[in-house]
């Protein structure tokens, strides 16, 4: 009977053991992996409980021709690169339905810097440039929702110059000049 | 007013086909050949839509003048009674075994046999459409009887317009005519006339008179909607068509060019400001139309640079359907260059002939070096979203623009000339040559759109400006023309036909021209 009791009190004991090692442990090694395989920062939409600030982020409106702001809550960055940082990675994270993103899936945030004068330099991996579908509309959409998104929510930032892997480019699909920092441009905002 | 002695109405087989275009006869008196006195009468077949139904005719214009002989329709066959082609043309008929029949002119015979589709002339076989049908003493041959048949043993030259149920006799110059009006506020009216046919433009009161080096039109006049510059267009003797002008005509441009077999004439209408009161500025008082100029290249355009986007390994946007933009707008860009130097007389340079890559700052390169005096880029566009639709335009965006334009010019420096001496050249930055022109560009845009709209479907924002790479270098007025969304299903499908392509490249070719006749403000 006693050896019985033992037998199930030391069995919740190791349950209890577990639970708290899986909790404790196990799930923020497993957790730090998987963050560690997403890229160089984890996702604003992913980010563990914390600060948040509100952000007018660009999708593209219901006639196509335009984009249009939404104020979602992204993650809270320490100074303005990093809030830069979570910028750029909420507006270039997928979207359900309805809305539309302007950026490329895949594309993925290589680096970001800022500069005293408050140029941005945003490098994206080369699906922004593989994956785009070309035309003029689209790719100054493209543009202008990454431009505008940290323009619009960033004092400090003045302009913003896209860079792919780590290089400058021209264009994305042959139209829009990126060979110079662009500004924000509420044409493209409906 | 022609005096007008006959006015028949006609329709092609009793309404179940469509109608024949009208054909219009006049009254004719060549200089050439006064001596022989005839008289064509005016012989005008419904106007488009008419109703009155009167029998079918044929009509023979000879030296001795115009008669007609009744048509007998049956199983869509136009058919003449053998005895009447007897009486105009003086020929014998006799009978033969079997029911055949010989038609004999001047010694020559045709056999026809009943029931046969062939007649046999000096043991030659001709093919009719139908076999001729007798019925008792009257023997009806289809119309081509003459054209194929009795044109072999006629002396003189039988030339038988079928659609305009016309048969000519003899070496009269009877161009066909067609005269049709395109375009809105501001139409041109387009006339063809073949075969190659001299035409002069004049201006008489209130109308324009088109007079053909002819001795009689076969021509097709449509009924006209009165607008405020062409009220409507009508014949008047002897080879001329006159165009009766509207309240707000303010002068006109003819240009006439020859095409593989015929001659068209174009007429751009010009409009008096609509904020002039009409009274002060009666259609009598019209500028005099200075036809001189025409031919002649106008100072101001010389070359035009037309830049098909994309190319080689980039196919730009691919369209639902797998249309690849670089394709189209190839296409696209081949006929504005062969309609604008067709009809300007102008030279129009291609950035790319043919499905090569071209980096952007050639493309400029291409246009400044040839000191091109327009530059327009064409592309289809892509939206995220499939309802995307229209055209736009595009012309150049800078960030801090003022501030640009102070650094754009470097001034001008004193340097080497080709053959010695020296010469001061302008010097500009490369990448903002563009800020110099972007009053014009913006006025080109204008002018475009005003032409697309109603024309073709247009995006909801018509004209845009953007930081546009392929622009920003060219030194002189430059636009993007997005002709439409490829990623539309209905657009791309319409982006393709010849309709949608037709209206496109006359709405460019229109904007151009009045581009050139805007005076423009200097570079800045």
């Amino acid at each position: 009977m006693i050896s019985r009791q033992a037998a199930i009190i030391g069995g919740l004991a190791a349950i209890a053991a577990l639970t708290i090692w899986v909790l404790f442990a196990g799930l923020p090694r497993w957790y730090g992996r998987s963050s560690a395989r997403s890229g160089t920062v984890a996702p604003a939409t992913t980010a563990p409980p914390g600060r948040k600030i509100k952000a007018s982020l660009f999708y593209v409106s219901d006639d196509g021709l335009r984009l249009t702001p939404i104020e979602r809550d992204v993650a809270f960055g320490e100074g303005t690169v990093e809030q830069a940082r979570q910028i750029v990675e909420a507006q270039i994270a997928p979207v359900a339905e309805p809305l539309v993103s302007a950026v490329p899936a895949g594309t993925k945030l290589r680096t970001i810097f800022v500069t005293p004068n408050g140029d941005a330099f945003v490098d994206f991996s080369r699906e922004l440039v593989t994956g785009h579908s070309g035309g003029s509309t689209n790719e100054l959409l493209t543009v202008y929702s990454i431009v505008n998104a940290l323009c619009a929510n960033l004092p400090a930032v003045h302009s913003v110059e896209l860079l792919v892997d780590g290089k400058q480019v021209e264009t994305l699909a042959g139209h829009v000049d990126l060979r110079r920092p662009l500004e924000k441009n509420l044409t493209w905002v409906q | 007013m022609p005096s007008c002695t006959g006015n028949v109405s006609l329709r092609y087989n009793g309404g179940s086909r469509q109608l024949g275009p009208p054909l219009t006869l006049f009254r004719f008196s060549s200089s050439l050949l006064a001596a022989a006195t005839f008289a064509v009468l005016l012989f005008a077949v419904i106007p488009a839509g008419g109703q009155s139904a009167a029998a079918p005719a044929l009509t023979i214009l000879s030296k001795d003048g115009r008669r007609s002989v009744p048509l007998t329709i049956s199983n869509d066959q136009e058919l003449v009674l053998l005895d009447d082609l007897a009486t105009v043309f003086q020929l014998t008929t006799r009978d033969e075994p079997f029911g055949a029949l010989t038609v004999g002119y001047k010694g020559k015979t045709i056999l026809l046999t009943p029931d046969q589709p062939l007649v046999s002339i000096a043991g030659r076989l001709v093919s009719l459409p139908t076999a001729p049908t007798r019925n008792g003493r009257r023997v009806l041959v289809p119309v081509e009887f003459i054209s194929r048949a009795l044109t072999l043993i006629y002396d003189t030259r039988l030339d038988l317009r079928k659609p305009s149920r016309l048969l000519i006799v003899g070496d009269w110059r009877v161009p066909r005519v067609t005269l049709r009006v395109e375009g809105g506020d501001l139409p041109r009216i387009v006339v063809d006339a073949s075969p190659r046919t001299e035409n002069s433009v004049s201006q008489q009161n209130n109308s324009l008179l088109i007079k053909f080096e002819a001795d009689a039109l076969d021509a097709s006049i449509p009924a006209l909607q009165p607008q405020p510059l062409v009220q409507a267009a009508r014949l008047v003797e002897p080879v001329t068509i006159a165009i009766d002008l509207g309240p707000r005509f303010g002068g006109f441009r003819a240009s006439t060019q020859p095409l593989e077999s015929s001659t068209r004439l174009t007429i751009d209408l010009t409009s008096v400001p609509t904020d002039t009161p009409l009274a002060a500025l009666p259609p009598s008082t019209a500028p005099p139309p200075d036809i001189s100029a025409l031919s002649a290249p106008v100072n101001g355009l010389r070359v035009v640079a037309l830049d098909p986007g994309h190319g080689g390994e980039d196919d730009g946007v691919r369209g639902a359907g797998g249309t690849k933009e670089k394709d189209l707008v190839l296409a696209v860009a081949r006929r504005i260059k062969g309609t604008i130097e067709a009809r300007l007389g102008i030279r129009v340079l291609l950035t790319r002939e043919d499905d090569r890559a071209v980096a952007l700052a050639t493309r400029a390169a291409i246009a400044n070096n040839n000191k091109a005096d327009l530059f327009i880029s064409l592309h289809a566009n892509a939206s995220f979203r499939k309802a995307a639709r229209g055209a736009s335009i595009l012309y150049a965006a800078f960030d801090r623009e003022p501030e640009q334009t102070t650094r754009a010019s470097l001034g001008s420096e004193r340097l080497p000339a080709f053959g010695g001496g020296v010469r001061d050249v302008d010097l500009v930055f490369w990448d903002l040559a563009q800020i110099r022109h972007i009053t014009r560009s913006s006025e080109l845009a204008a002018l475009l759109e005003e032409q697309f709209h109603d024309r073709i479907p247009l995006s909801a924002h018509p004209v845009d400006r953007a930081p546009l790479d392929v622009l920003e270098s060219a030194n002189m007025p430059a636009v993007m023309l997005e002709m439409g969304y490829l990623t539309n299903e209905e657009q791309e499908a319409q982006m393709n036909g010849p309709e949608f392509q037709n209206t496109f490249v006359q709405a460019v070719f229109d904007a151009v021209v009045r581009f050139r006749d805007t005076p423009g403000s200097a570079p800045r």
